[in-house]
């Protein structure tokens, strides 16, 4: 098998008392998506902020393209190839999308302007912005230059997105990335997964839209209780077995226990 | 009736755009140009002390009004970078007036020369909102709770190390050096006055276009989201501090020059009256939103009311009114402007 773009083992982070992630393995591979489910408070979120570098794991390990790597910032994360979509957004609301996909990787521009002056290359960037949001095929975004809080929520969403997959070299996390997006919306951003993963890069996405990861993941890590109750792929089990892992009712162990005595499918 | 139901939107595309009302258009010119109405007030308050009283356009009296603005309008400069990160500067008044008595006496008492007197006293400006901005970044205390202490703290050191002394500088040194006057046609400019503009060029330019003015403003408008957006908000916010204070140090220089001396009570109002002209600039108390050319023009407004009602005739205490007035009609415009779903 190919080696693991990203490798997480034993990962543990705690808020005071409330245990977020009580051990938890991740394995994403390159040219695959992997999908994160779970019920609300199941510790997704925190699982993908400690991959991140927005927030420091208690414990654990992990391993970027073979190299251990612990990141103390969401740039350092950044730096080393894995782009975020988080579930607030982190967008800033009062600069406008070109600045917003440029934020904290701005272009100065050449010469003395910017090695000096440090002046900014704004026009390059809007051209490089647009390019972007173009190539994603993100019609939503007409306007460059608007200042992202008088964008929709589906529109801002559609800003954290084109930023993550412009910039994302190895892998490129989405954390509920069509929570606020229309049927059609949606359909794009999960065009836009399977483009990332054509490009070659890892993809964990994280959605309580059952068909939407049926549809678009290879493999769906099932969170309960900030611990993994397992890895099952969509052929495997189907939604219904899923969302009762999810929630407890039944284990992935007793689901594979009553395939094999009914091999029906 | 089937006319209407055609030009209803019917597409989420259309529905996504945000429709074109005038009240709609005027609120978004707002958001985009956050100094423009003051500008405006700024405007029709000069046109109409004009046409009251025709001394007040006189270039003679126009540079009294730009001499009167000198010491708010830089320290201005600073106060708008604090209130940018959502913060607030209420040390800012008494650390001026603390870094104006330690260059005139060093230079008065100790016969220090003039611009070293002058590097010490803007070096203690800097530690001052060093120490501001490590209370507020490292121990995550409320900057308004630490630049209230801190307050009380530099206006007390001000009044142990004065000992109640004025000083009065003889004019030609390097510390009186702000004063000096430019002719430039019947306007007269100070040294003092052409600081402050260079201050608020060169500031207008790092918060436009360098990143660290953009990380400011993300800083200030959300900083759980600059930080997951990769801005180290951290360095951010203390480096608003340390600049502030570079430009409370400069601002010294200035008062020195204005009042040709220092006093340990002259800062008395510097805090607010700071406050009140980034305020009516049009800045947001919650961060993040503003220009520094709205601090400018904040501070003009306050002074063109000062002297354009005296020349009008008008008991002062008017002008203390209309200043209150104009500052809860800036903060309900900015109150207005950051709704956006209107
Ligand atoms: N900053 C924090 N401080 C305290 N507790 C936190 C913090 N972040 C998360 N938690 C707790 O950790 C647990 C896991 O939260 P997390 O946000 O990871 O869940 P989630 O699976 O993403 O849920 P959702 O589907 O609602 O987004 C919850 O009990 C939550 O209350
Ligand atoms: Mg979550």
């Amino acid at each position: 098998m190919t080696q693991a773009v990203l490798e997480a083992r034993g990962l543990v982070k705690t808020f005071g008392h409330v245990v977020g992630l009580a051990g938890v393995d991740l394995t994403l591979y390159p040219g695959e998506v992997l999908a994160i489910i779970g019920d609300n408070g199941a510790g997704k979120s925190t699982l993908i902020k400690c991959l991140s570098g927005a927030l420091r794991p208690d414990a654990g390990e992990m391993v970027l393209d073979g190299t251990p790597v612990s990141f103390s910032s969401t740039q350092e994360a950044r730096d080393a190839g894995i782009e975020t979509v988080y579930q607030t957004l982190a967008v800033a609301p009062a600069l406008d999308i070109a600045s917003n996909l440029f934020l904290a990787r701005e272009v100065r521009r050449r010469g003395i302007l910017g090695t000096v002056f440090r002046m900014l290359d704004t026009s390059g960037m809007r051209k490089q912005a647009k390019q972007h949001i173009d190539d994603l095929g993100i019609s939503t975004l007409q306007n460059i230059n608007q200042a992202v809080e008088t964008l929709s929520g589906g529109q801002r969403q559609a800003v954290a997105v084109a930023r993550a997959a412009a910039f994302g070299g190895k892998v490129v996390i989405l954390d509920e990335p069509t929570a606020a997006l229309g049927v059609r919306e949606s359909g794009q951003v999960l065009k836009l997964v399977r483009d990332l993963r054509a490009r070659g890069l890892g993809v964990i996405l994280i959605s309580h839209n059952m068909p939407n990861v049926f549809e678009v993941a290879d493999r769906i890590q099932i969170q309960r209780l900030g611990r993994s109750a397992g890895v099952i792929t969509p052929t495997s089990h189907t939604p219904a077995e899923a969302v009762a892992i999810m929630t407890g009712a039944t284990t992935i162990d007793q689901v594979r226990d009553a395939h094999q005595t009914t091999p029906t499918g | 009736m089937s006319t209407d139901i055609l030009d209803a939107p019917g597409t989420a595309e259309e529905l996504l755009q945000p429709r074109n009302t005038p009240g709609r258009r005027v609120h978004d010119l707002l958001h985009r140009l956050p100094a423009l109405s003051p500008l405006i007030v700024l405007v029709v308050a000069a046109i109409v002390f004009g046409i009251a009283n025709p001394r007040f356009a006189a270039p003679e009296n126009l540079s009294i009004v730009l001499q009167q603005a000198a010491v708010v309008g830089s320290l201005a400069v600073g106060q708008t970078l604090i209130i940018l990160t959502a913060g607030i500067d209420l040390s800012i008044g008494a650390v001026v007036v603390l870094a104006t008595l330690v260059m005139a006496k060093l230079a008065h008492d100790s016969g220090v020369p003039g611009f070293l007197a002058f590097l010490i006293g803007f070096l203690i400006a800097v530690l001052a909102a060093l120490l501001n901005g490590w209370l507020v970044t490292r121990l995550k205390l409320p900057p308004f709770i630490v630049t209230l202490g801190t307050l009380s703290i530099f206006t007390a050191l001000t009044l142990i190390y004065a000992q109640g002394q004025t000083l009065t500088l003889d004019p030609g040194g390097f510390l009186t050096f702000t004063g000096t006057t430019i002719a430039v046609g019947r306007f007269h400019l100070t040294v003092g006055v052409l600081l402050m503009l260079v201050l608020y060029l060169g500031f207008a330019y790092a918060l436009r276009q360098t990143a660290w003015g953009r990380h400011l403003y993300a800083t200030g408008d959300d900083p759980e989201a600059a930080r997951l957006a990769g801005i180290r908000t951290g360095r951010v916010l203390l480096s608003a501090y340390v600049v502030a204070g570079a430009v409370v140090g400069i601002s010294a220089w200035i008062l020195l020059g204005r009042i040709q001396g220092a006093d340990p009570n002259a800062g008395i109002n510097l805090n607010l009256e700071s406050i009140t002209a980034v305020v009516i600039g049009g800045t947001s108390l919650f961060g993040g939103r503003g220009a520094v050319v709205g601090s400018l023009i904040g501070a003009l407004i306050v002074q063109v009311f000062d002297n354009g009602l005296a020349l009008v005739g008008v008991d002062p205490n008017y002008q203390v009114l209309a200043v209150g007035v104009l500052v809860i009609a800036a903060v309900a415009a900015d109150q207005w402007i950051r709704s956006v779903k209107s």
